[in-house]
């Protein structure tokens, strides 16, 4: 459209100022803050979190920090969102303590702040949080493999994320615990290491150095039958290790996450199996529970499991699981 | 003033040697499985794509310069040669050259801002790494490229060697280590870039157009870093939007410790490739006993800070 007076202009910018200024007294302001704007979880999170606000007719703001672990890329993005009237603040925690002085002060303006996906420490900081259960996503994981390996004596290597970080103890631990062996609560961030476990390394959920943590595993046991790995990313790299060893029919992968790119994997028997998590739904509740704080006033408050399910191509006795085609379905990136 | 001669002090040379034998001797007494020619070939797997990458910021560090896209700069490169070839259908040679021919575009850009804006690489490199990673992102739209045709992982397949699985990638590094080396030594155009890291004025003064053999240095760095996205497609199997993201500070940690000067001017190249395996070596022996990776990154931060004491130690004493 072209506008050929200033006069015009003028009207039209009025027009769309008032429109603007009535929407946004309605609708209820709600803040996601992811911790990166491209992991493909947390763009399937925003995806989910917009939906819901479209329905249910609230503004969402959106923003994250630069890179994993950026706390102060966070904090400056929960102050715009509060300054720009957000009632309800969704975070993914990138560091889970350092963020909690930035949550204190939001809560105190009368904002509601819900966590999503990571906890903060201590998972009290916040007024609720939507997760999966990490340590339930290992032992699903632990008690396929156990089922699936027949009483064969396993040899587990597992590549963790990187040390201190809470989901990658639960994971882990939960894996151990699952499988059977000895192993920590889910509270403890320590890693258990019981005499099974011959090789942990540290993949840090990435790629190439899950192939790396791999190959030198294998150098220190080459009898490893049963690999753990902290999510798909770290899972397609051990894969590729396996392969260039000629141990990739020989050994057992499970991992955790359930990104289309992971189901694909387990589809084609790289991974056996994967505990699928539902970032969409997170997003969703979290939503939701903005708009009804704006309408009536009531804040949502402790832990609320968003699920996981087992997804594995071939199901073993006593576990229960889903095949792939009902994980493609409900897999986040690119089906 | 300083002659072309006395830029290589032996010291500079032999520092990431001995901490190499240390490391490895180490290793070799606390683990049974460290010392076989199959765990080294499998080192030199491992940093194949960051010995690579080094290549180029030697070049770069060598003319008193730094590159900290470098890492980046590499990923995007390995997302244009495998969408090309996936998405486009380009044949595989076709797709890698453009992968190339886009890191040296980048490498280009960081040239002619150094050189013709008269820019700090410092800051250059700083900027041209988050747009090399945004438009990475962007153009992969965060996702990995896993339809890749066999002719781009080649270079990861293995011959054996006398009882070891040595990558084809591998052998390539080590030729292009051997023939910068000896570009760098003997050729005139090798000893220019060593000259503009020196001195870069009385080399203009000499009638060797600094800015050009600058501009040049940028460029070659960038076909490198192109050659590494290839490496890293071919290791991993897959065009890789995460790739690179602790290359870039990897790449200057090598050629740090491979004993390279970063006031310019002097170096052997060939003392990257060492720097690079010196990190390879620790991370690979540290998970041999079960140590967590915290302290390669420990072990790594101590003797960059020893290479760079010894570098100006030496320097001090040469004058």
């Amino acid at each position: 459209m072209k506008l050929k007076t200033p006069l015009a202009l003028t009207a039209f910018a009025a027009l769309i100022g008032a429109a603007g200024l009535a929407a946004a007294a309605d609708a209820p302001v709600i803040g996601l803050i992811t911790k990166t704007e491209t992991n493909p979880f947390f763009v399937k999170m925003k995806e989910g979190a917009a939906a819901a606000a479209k329905a249910k007719g609230a503004k969402l703001l959106s923003g994250a920090g630069k890179a994993d672990g950026d706390n102060a890329g966070q904090v400056t993005a929960m102050e715009n969102m509060i300054a720009a009237g957000a009632k309800t603040i969704l975070i993914t925690p990138s560091d889970s303590k350092a963020i909690i002085p930035a949550i204190k002060k939001a809560q105190e303006k009368g904002v509601m702040v819900i966590a999503l996906d990571s906890p903060t420490d201590p998972a009290d900081a916040t007024d609720a949080l939507f997760a999966t259960d990490n340590y339930k996503a290992g032992v699903l994981i632990g008690q396929y493999a156990k089922a699936a390996m027949g009483g064969k004596p396993a040899k587990i290597a597992t590549l963790d994320l990187f040390p201190g970080h809470p989901v990658g103890a639960q994971r882990h631990n939960g894996f151990l615990q699952g499988f059977g062996l000895q192993s920590f609560e889910a509270k403890n961030n320590e890693l258990a290491a019981p005499a099974e476990v011959v090789c942990m390394a540290d993949s840090f959920g990435d790629r190439a150095k899950g192939q790396t943590a791999m190959e030198n595993c294998l150098q220190k046991n080459p009898e490893i039958n049963l690999v753990y790995t902290i999510n798909e990313p770290a899972a397609a790299g051990a894969f590729n290790a396996l392969q260039k060893a000629g141990k990739d029919k020989a050994v057992m992968i499970v991992s955790v996450d359930g990104g289309c790119d992971g189901v694909k994997d387990v589809a084609s028997g790289k991974i056996a199996a994967t505990s699928q998590q539902y970032p969409l739904k997170m997003a969703s509740m979290g939503v939701d529970a903005g708009v009804e704080y704006a309408k009536s006033g009531k804040k949502v408050s402790g832990y609320t499991d968003t699920g996981v399910t087992l997804i594995a191509a071939k199901a073993v006795a006593g576990v229960a699981s889903k095949d792939t085609k009902v994980g493609t379905e409900l897999c986040w990136g690119k089906k | 003033m300083t002659t072309l001669k006395d830029r290589l002090p032996p010291i500079g040379q032999l520092g990431p040697f001995i901490a190499l034998v240390i490391a490895c001797a180490i290793f070799g007494l606390t683990t049974d499985r460290f010392f076989s020619a199959g765990n080294f070939s499998l080192i030199l797997q491992q940093v194949m794509v960051v010995g690579v990458i080094a290549i180029g910021q030697t070049l770069i560090i060598l003319t008193a310069g730094i590159d900290l896209s470098c890492g980046m700069i590499m990923a995007l490169g390995s997302i244009v040669m495998t969408k090309f070839a996936a998405d486009l259908g380009l044949p595989a040679p076709l797709a890698i050259l453009c992968g190339i021919g886009v890191t040296a575009l980048f490498g280009l850009a960081n040239g002619l801002l150094v050189t013709r804006v008269k820019l700090p690489p410092f800051i250059v490199t700083l900027g041209m790494f988050n747009i090399a990673f945004a438009i990475t992102q962007l153009y992969s739209e965060a996702q990995t490229v896993t339809d890749v045709p066999p002719m781009m992982t080649w270079l990861g397949n293995t011959f054996r060697l006398g009882g070891a699985s040595v990558a084809y990638g591998t052998v390539l590094m080590i030729l292009l280590y051997l023939g910068m080396w000896f570009w760098l030594r003997e050729t005139a155009a090798g000893r220019h870039v060593y000259a503009v890291g020196n001195n870069p004025e009385a080399t203009r003064l000499v009638g060797i157009p600094t800015e050009r053999v600058l501009l040049g240095v940028y460029v070659l760095a960038g076909v490198f870093y192109g050659i590494a996205s290839l490496l890293s497609v071919a290791r991993t199997g897959v065009g890789d939007p995460n790739a690179g993201q602790t290359e870039n500070l990897d790449a200057i940690t090598a050629v740090v410790l491979g004993g390279t000067s970063l006031f310019g001017g002097r170096g052997v190249i060939l003392g990257s490739l060492i720097g690079a395996v010196v990190v390879g070596v620790l991370r690979n022996g540290l998970t041999l006993m079960g140590v967590s990776s915290v302290y390669q990154v420990l072990i790594t931060g101590i003797l960059v800070i020893l290479a760079v004491t010894v570098d100006q130690l030496s320097r001090k004493g040469g004058r």
